[in-house]
């Protein structure tokens, strides 16, 4: 390989970063706008509708404020931790983008074989992104610890018992789902989705309650309503990062806002089919309208909806205490993901150790294409 | 039974979801807000706002110097000094009301025999000094040229109310 093949190569990856990074950082802009306006509409008010036509120049605005504003370091912290630790809370949470598949293309016909359109299409990538966004932790036990003031440890060690507590319940949920397609990789968990039955063939339909607790341990593990203790207001005023002023605040909320992001995507690729659409395309009426749209259009609008009820969340549920919120975690989510391991376990099994019973294998096998 | 109800109330978060089509419902609801610049909330004829100082419509102030408002001020924001003028009739040199300490009881409204201090329904008088929320008498004596046809209108709404 010359230099020159090197440099193409280089220069393609920064690209493909670049076309991943710019609309997430753009995106997280516009999902603070979003919660504003959407819960201010759950709460009958308007929400910011002032800077640039119905306030959609807002998070600019925001932007541009916290960007001019000083970023005061306390003269007790440790000053190296307190720079670098939002740098470790977003680095994780833009580096596990790098695997997830935003759909399929042969490039309007260019390429003759379909690319899944990923960074990387690892074979691991479910690992990778259990592992990569675990690194988070890192980051905002770090500011806590850095920052030297009470608030901010205590807000960082709930953080952290929180997010290790319910990645537990979220990894065995991602078992479920990884027997169901028999591959760790991202765009194979999706094309194990595929069928001619639409929605149906979804992981949704026979993992729902692992769907829900997938979901709900994600809102804990982004710290988001209502399990965002770590920020609880009322007694930490802002918890890990009370002493944050300026850009590394806003780093921290591109942070959580991207984690955000990630949880939705995962959850469309692993339970809600991908970047394939809800009806099969020989559906009378819709169906072939449905298959004219892009596949990216259809996994974009999942995580927008899924974005959409974490933000309803918010505007719904009170936090939970902190005891409430560990019971919840270890005493209902662990047992039962458990206990649904086993059953899908079993049921992935039943068939070859008896051929009596191989209508159960039959019935888990319509979601099991390797089969 | 209830023991399954109540099972089958937990494991499907019915409870949740009634929560969020409460919420759900409320997003599409008419907003209540009041785009305040543009658009405002009525206002009682009653409302305490900036205060005021009277003339009769001959041009003559309505104070007399009975400092009964000064008395009932419970803020003690009211300072008053009078003298006898050459007809005979005591009136004011000097009425100041500090705004910074007025709490807005309309206390001294009630207790004015004739009616001179009375407060108005203006509420947008920020400044960017406390020494100009001080008020002296020539300044409320502006306000009340300003807002008369308004305290009038008000008083006159009002007074078939006290009976």
């Amino acid at each position: 390989m010359s230099w020159l093949d090197v440099a193409m190569q280089g220069g393609i990856w920064a690209l493909e970063i670049l076309a991943i990074a710019v609309p997430i950082a753009l995106s997280v802009a516009y999902i603070t706008y979003a919660e504003r306006r959407v819960i201010g509409w759950m709460q009958i008010r308007k929400g910011c509708n002032r800077v640039g036509p119905a306030g959609l120049l807002q998070p600019i605005a925001d932007g541009l404020k916290l960007f001019l504003k000083e970023t005061i370091i306390p003269t007790t912290a440790n000053k190296y931790l307190f720079v670098a630790a939002p740098v470790m809370a977003l680095v994780p949470a833009l580096v596990a983008f790098a695997v997830v598949p935003f759909g399929e293309t042969t490039l309007f016909g260019f390429w003759e074989e379909t690319h899944v359109m990923a960074i990387a299409n690892l074979n691991v990538g479910v690992l990778y992104v259990m592992a990569i966004s675990s690194l988070a932790i890192y980051g905002i036990l770090m500011a806590g610890w850095a920052s030297n003031s009470k608030y901010a440890l205590i807000g960082a060690l709930r953080a952290t018992g929180q997010m290790i507590s319910y990645e537990i319940a979220m990894g065995f949920s991602i078992v479920c789902v990884l027997i169901m397609a028999g591959s760790m990789n991202l765009s194979a968990i999706v094309h194990a989705q595929a069928g001619e039955y639409g929605f149906l063939n979804w992981y949704i339909i026979p993992l729902f309650p692992m769907f829900v607790v997938f979901f709900i341990s994600g809102c804990a593990e982004t710290n988001r309503s209502p399990f965002d203790l770590p920020e609880g207001e009322a007694e930490l005023v802002a918890g890990f990062f009370v002493e944050y002023s300026g850009m590394w605040f806003a780093t921290f909320s591109l942070a959580e806002y991207a984690a955000m992001i990630l949880i939705s995507l995962m959850t469309a690729i692993m339970f809600l089919g991908g970047w394939y659409a809800p009806l099969p395309a020989d559906f009378p009426v819709v169906g072939a309208f449905f298959d004219a749209i892009p596949g990216t259009v259809w996994l974009l609008g999942k995580t927008s909806f899924l974005i959409f009820v974490f933000i309803w969340f918010r505007a719904t549920f009170p936090r939970f205490r902190y005891d409430q919120l560990m019971r919840l975690g270890w005493k209902v989510f662990l047992p039962w993901t458990l206990s649904w391991i086993a059953v899908i376990g079993m049921a992935t099994y039943a068939g070859d150790i008896s051929s009596n019973l191989t209508w159960i294998s039959d019935v888990i096998g319509f979601w099991q294409p390797w089969r | 039974m209830s023991l399954i109800k109540r099972a089958l109330k937990t494991w499907l978060l019915l409870e949740l979801l009634r929560g969020m089509a409460l919420t759900g419902k409320y997003l599409f609801k008419k907003k209540i807000t009041v785009e305040y610049p543009e658009e405002r909330t009525p206002l009682s004829p009653r409302f305490r706002g900036l205060h005021a100082l009277r003339r009769y419509e001959n041009g003559e102030e309505r104070c007399i110097a009975c400092k009964l408002c000064e008395v009932v001020c419970p803020a003690l924001a009211i300072l008053i000094e009078s003298e006898e003028r050459d007809d005979g009739t005591r009136r004011t040199t000097r009425y100041d009301i500090d705004m910074s300490k007025c709490i807005f009881c309309g206390f001294c409204q009630e207790a004015c025999p004739v009616d001179a201090i009375v407060e108005t329904q203006e509420f947008e008088y920020a400044t960017e000094t406390r020494a100009n929320l001080y008020y002296t008498k020539d300044m409320l004596l502006d306000v009340g040229k300003r807002y008369e046809s308004q305290i009038a209108a008000n008083i006159a709404v009002d007074v078939p109310r006290k009976g």
